[in-house]
């Protein structure tokens, strides 16, 4: 299967009429028309809450969920990491983020103009640990999923409002990302745009497919079938992207690795207006 | 349960068709290839139609495809039914429809046994 994966992986092919040249500020206004217009229903900020956004059935079930919610008890484990992490030279996350507890989500990602690269929540959370002496936590679960859900908490209820790319490398970064959402890939030769926006509503089997506007908002996000595999169902948006990409038997890209999140950085822009709500809830 | 009448009436009508082409042709394989066909497509790990379209006797399918039924009325032609089951691209460039031909999902001989069952419906 593996063999299989990595051929197919390289057959990448661009069938969208979209994906030409225009301004990422074209591209928000036309991702946000095609869904306002195929969810006529739906008020634009519901968006924020996926497939229950689309899928009134199941989304009385969810709200009962959401009234105690699996990831209450992670946030307050990140909020416990937050406060009392005390690296080898005796800071804390503190020191990275003095302004957390205003909620610092909505900072990122964004493109790093000095450097060149987008930089994501989880990224800055490893800086932080690295350049206080610690090792790396692991990017997709546990602890980094935790912290991070305490810090998007925080922001609950801010707009997202990642800045417009600007300059050659920015734009680089965002068409690879817009690149990676519209591109067939894997053996089963799907974009992610097939499963989340031209089919986002339909069933796939069982499951409704979530509009990717909105998508970003809720992360990280309490799986059930998470929960299943490690008791803790916390996960990043790159173990969720690289669950997708697995699921059309593509090989997926590595947490963090520029590919996930130039893809994040499109994304995370496409919801731009829309409301922070993270964590998340999830079947 | 209809379904499985269904099946078997039209097998048998094969079968005896096939029969008068050639007496050597064994009845059965058809069936069989009837039968084996359906658990292709119904296979998750094979050929999951069901992810996207409704067939009878599966359960819980999706609805990004149209409903496969009266296959005859819409393929007169099987040989097109076992072009669109190949390579759904020929007719529709964007399709989601994964190229099972080209993309070795299935193989030539899985493709001809899945044709032969949804040439059933
Ligand atoms: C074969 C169909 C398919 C493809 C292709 C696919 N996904 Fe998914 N995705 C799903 C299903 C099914 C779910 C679970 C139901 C839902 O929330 O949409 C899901 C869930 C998600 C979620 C979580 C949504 C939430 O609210 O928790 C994100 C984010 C996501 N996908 C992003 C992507 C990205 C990015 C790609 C491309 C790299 C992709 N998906 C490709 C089927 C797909
Ligand atoms: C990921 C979605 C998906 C999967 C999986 C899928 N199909 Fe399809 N299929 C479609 C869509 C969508 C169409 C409509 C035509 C188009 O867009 O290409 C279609 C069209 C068809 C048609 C033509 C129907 C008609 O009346 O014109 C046939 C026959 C068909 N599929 C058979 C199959 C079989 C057999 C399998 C499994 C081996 C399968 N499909 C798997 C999505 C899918």
């Amino acid at each position: 299967m593996k063999k299989i994966a990595a051929i197919f992986t390289a057959v990448v092919m661009l069938t969208s009429p979209l994906i030409v040249n225009a301004s990422p500020q074209q591209d928000l206004k036309d991702f946000r028309a095609f869904f306002k217009n195929k969810f006529p229903d739906t008020p634009m900020n519901d968006f924020i809450n996926g497939v229950y956004s689309v899928h009134k059935e199941s989304r009385d079930q969810w709200e009962a969920f959401e009234e105690f919610p699996s990831y209450d008890i992670y946030v307050d484990k990140g909020e416990a990491l937050f406060n009392d992490t005390k690296f080898a030279n005796g800071k804390g996350f503190k020191d990275c983020f003095p302004n957390a507890k205003k909620g610092i989500k909505g900072n990122y990602p964004y493109f790093d103009t000095k450097k060149g690269v987008v930089v994501t929540l989880e990224g800055a959370i490893n800086k932080c640990v690295t350049s206080n002496g610690d090792k790396k936590w692991g990017w997709k679960k546990g602890k980094m999923a935790h912290l991070s859900a305490y810090l998007a908490y925080k922001t609950r209820g801010q707009t997202i409002s990642v800045k417009t790319p600007e300059g050659e490398a920015a734009l680089a970064a965002y068409n690879t990302g817009k690149t990676h959402f519209y591109a067939k890939r894997g053996q089963l030769n799907l974009s992610c745009a097939d499963c989340h926006y031209y089919y986002s509503g339909y069933k796939i089997r069982a499951d409704i497919l979530s509009p990717a506007l909105g998508h970003t908002s809720h992360f990280p996000v309490y799986r059930n079938k998470w929960a299943k595999k490690d008791g803790d169902g916390m996960g990043t948006l790159h173990r969720r992207y690289g669950g997708c990409n697995k699921q059309v038997r593509a090989r997926p890209f590595k947490a963090q690795s520029a590919e996930y999140s130039a893809l994040e950085y499109f994304h995370t822009y496409m919801s731009n207006g829309l409301k922070w709500n993270g964590p998340g809830q999830r079947k | 349960m209809r379904i499985s009448a269904r099946i078997v009436n039209t097998a048998a009508s094969i079968a005896v068709l096939i029969g008068c082409l050639s007496l050597t042709a064994p009845a059965v394989s058809v069936a069989g290839a009837v039968e084996d066909g359906k658990d292709i497509a119904f296979s998750r790990k094979k050929g999951n139609c069901l992810a996207c379209h409704a067939i009878e006797g599966g359960s819980l399918p999706g609805n990004i495809g149209p409903p496969l039924m009266a296959m005859k009325a819409r393929f007169p032609n099987k040989d097109d039914l076992k072009k669109q089951i190949t390579d759904a691209r020929v007719k529709n460039v964007n399709t989601i429809m994964p190229p099972f031909g080209p993309h070795q999902i299935l193989k030539a001989d899985e493709i001809e046994k899945v044709v032969e069952f949804i040439y059933t419906l």
